[in-house]
């Protein structure tokens, strides 16, 4: 049951009146003075007014970052792995806090953000302090007399452009790689989600030498883009969508620098016949696949957003499906009962509804929802019933990313057309294979065109996998060890130990 | 008589006229994707690299509205009207600061425009 508004208004976080930039380790009024306001999903209200920086903001935290980055980049891999597995333990020890923020600023379930995105940014954390304690280089003897040696240096200075579906796990995923790699780093957080990464700064600040990290808040065209332009950058990470991702590369040619992409997906969730072969818990946890698609309100890049269902258990699946979809249960984000929260803006929420108009204009069947959603604890949020519609894979809700609560069904009759309906698509993110038939997962496995294939379950992202994607959806790849080297030079050195010359010359 | 593919609503154009002021000449390009996907980027003119293949899907408002051509394929049967609502996205598009998003409203042609429906040009331009 929902809580009543006044105790949902005595559980709101204490936030600061503002929030400045933080560069070289101190809190800096933006170089202009101007602040936003930024107002919560949940219920519109406002949360606190965050600096509104431009180049002059975006200069002063390069130089910071720079500064610190003549000791940090030369630091031994032990110093930065204590202080990694230092700033896990204090982000667990104030995750109940940093949850609470991210769910006022994002919207999502308090569920989610205290069960999955705050543990995943506390495992991560760990993860890569210990990956550069268990890595060692590469050397080869090319022969008696000559050896040779792959050395890894970090770029310098990275820059980082953070969405706002999980305002602090992806300013984790992309920071704590950077910084084990001996970056240092400018970092902008999404304008409608900034403030949990300053709150999570906050509990961590004391750990981080000062410039390490650097936090510019602001809009993408004021201050995004002088990152992203900026000659003294090494690198640009961005997750966001297919013109700003171009624009981004664009940018970085200019300054000839490589970029990290990821812009989303039309996933595919895949469901054989063979999963309705048996009523187990197998089949209920395929049914909990399928309804995937509705953590985080379907603001998630790999959103299971087509389901592909064998003809054969259509009827029968589907029915089950539905049945656990209407299960979902909203109302306020702060309960831990709540499965579905609001949508992170006012132009996401209008996005999703006229997308359920398209889909319903080129004949798609509504299932299900179809509608926003009235909730009577958060009159002024952002809330859309999660949605079911039935179609063709040709139609814009099979083909365009929604980033909202809708999934797209469509049937096949065999495995070559599952196949063919998963990858017609511009995108290549995510992909769930649900079947008992082993040989068929791995052949579908192989057969999609995409960077993360999930066999028999969905929405899982240890940080030992890699993650990133094919075709429009991206360049490049994040979380796993192999980030370390995205984050660094690689230096060859040949030795001779051979007096003699070539006789050459 | 053409039908257009594009069209824009009053308080669009109004935004325009206020962003033409302070940035100049501006396109738009259809962005897809994530996050902010599915919404349209206003840039100012040169500062967005048109893909020589990208699609011009005519004029709004004094302002040339592109998308890359494989996303066209989805819109070939569609109108599309730029309106604006408030928002906060979080992109490159110059309407951010404002506090105001543009946005893609869509919907499918009728049969009869689909005969006269404006043909589309590459984005080619010196």
């Amino acid at each position: 049951m929902a809580a009543n508004p006044d105790e949902v208004a005595s559980q709101k976080p204490t936030l600061r009146e503002k929030y400045d930039n933080y560069i070289g380790g101190e809190w800096v009024a933006p170089v202009d003075g101007g602040y936003f306001e930024d107002t919560s999903p949940i219920d519109g209200s406002v949360l606190a007014k965050i600096s509104q920086s431009n180049e002059k903001d975006v200069d002063l935290a390069v130089k910071a970052a720079w500064k610190a980055a003549e000791s940090w980049n030369k630091s031994s891999a032990t110093e930065r792995s204590n202080i990694l597995l230092k700033i896990a333990d204090r982000i667990e020890e104030n995750l109940d806090m940093l949850a609470a923020i991210e769910t006022w600023g994002n919207g999502k379930p308090i569920r989610e953000s205290s069960l999955v995105d705050l543990p995943l940014a506390v495992d991560h954390f760990r993860y890569f302090g210990g990956a550069i304690r268990s890595e060692s280089g590469e050397s080869s003897d090319l022969d008696s007399t000559r050896v040779t040696m792959e050395v890894h240096e970090p770029l310098g200075v990275v820059g980082q452009i953070i969405p706002w579906n999980f305002p602090i796990l992806m300013a984790v995923w992309k920071l704590a790689p950077a910084l084990a790699a001996g970056n240092c780093v400018v970092l902008k957080p999404a304008e409608q989600t900034p403030i949990s990464i300053h709150a999570l700064i906050e509990v961590i600040a004391d750990l981080l030498p000062p410039g390490t990290v650097n936090i510019i808040n602001g809009f993408g065209p004021e201050a995004g883009k002088p990152i992203a332009t900026h000659p003294d950058i090494k690198k640009v990470a961005f997750t966001g969508e297919t013109t700003t991702g171009r624009l981004i590369m664009q940018y970085a040619s200019e300054n000839l620098i490589p970029v990290t992409l990821e812009l989303g997906g039309k996933s595919p969730n895949v469901f054989f016949d063979s999963v309705a072969a048996e009523d187990d818990a197998f089949l209920d946890k395929a049914i909990e696949g399928f309804v995937m698609f509705a953590v985080n309100q379907g603001e998630v890049c790999t959103c299971p957003s087509r389901a592909l269902i064998h003809e054969s258990i259509y009827d029968k699946f589907m029915e089950r499906c539905l049945e656990r979809t209407k299960a979902i249960v909203m109302g306020d984000p702060l309960d831990m009962n709540t499965m579905m929260g609001a949508q992170a803006s006012n132009d996401q929420y209008e996005k999703i509804l006229n997308y359920i108009d398209v889909g319903k204009q080129e004949g798609a069947e509504v299932l299900l929802g179809g509608e926003k959603f009235d909730n009577p604890v958060h009159p002024n949020g952002y809330y859309i019933k999660p949605t079911i519609f039935k179609g063709s894979n040709k139609m814009r809700i099979f083909q365009e990313e929604i980033f909202g609560p809708v999934v797209s069904v469509t049937t096949f009759k065999d495995e070559a057309e599952a196949l063919a309906i998963a990858n017609d698509t511009l995108y290549g993110l995510g992909a769930g294979v649900w079947t008992r038939d082993i040989h068929q997962m791995q052949s579908m496995a192989r057969g999609i065109e995409a960077g993360r294939i999930w066999c028999n379950c969905y929405h899982d992202y240890p940080a030992h996998a890699s993650f990133g994607g094919y075709k429009k959806s991206g360049i490049g790849r994040e979380t796993h060890r192999m980030m370390l080297n995205h984050y660094r030079h690689t230096k060859n050195v040949i030795v001779s130990y051979d007096k003699n010359k070539l006789g050459f010359f | 008589m053409q039908v257009e593919r594009v069209s824009i609503s009053l308080k669009a154009r109004q935004v325009i006229d206020k962003l033409r002021k302070k940035h100049g000449e501006l396109i738009f390009h259809q962005s897809g994707g994530c996050c902010d996907g599915s919404a349209p980027m206003c840039f100012q003119k040169g500062d967005f690299l048109i893909g020589s293949r990208d699609v011009c899907l005519g004029e709004i408002h004094g302002c040339s509205f592109y998308m890359a051509s494989d996303q066209f394929e989805y819109y070939k049967n569609m109108h599309i009207n730029i309106d604006v609502s408030k928002g906060r996205g979080s992109s490159f598009s110059l309407e951010i600061p404002l506090g105001l998003r543009f946005m893609t409203i869509s919907r499918i042609f009728t049969d009869e425009e689909l005969k006269h429906v404006k043909p589309v040009s590459f984005a080619d331009v010196a």
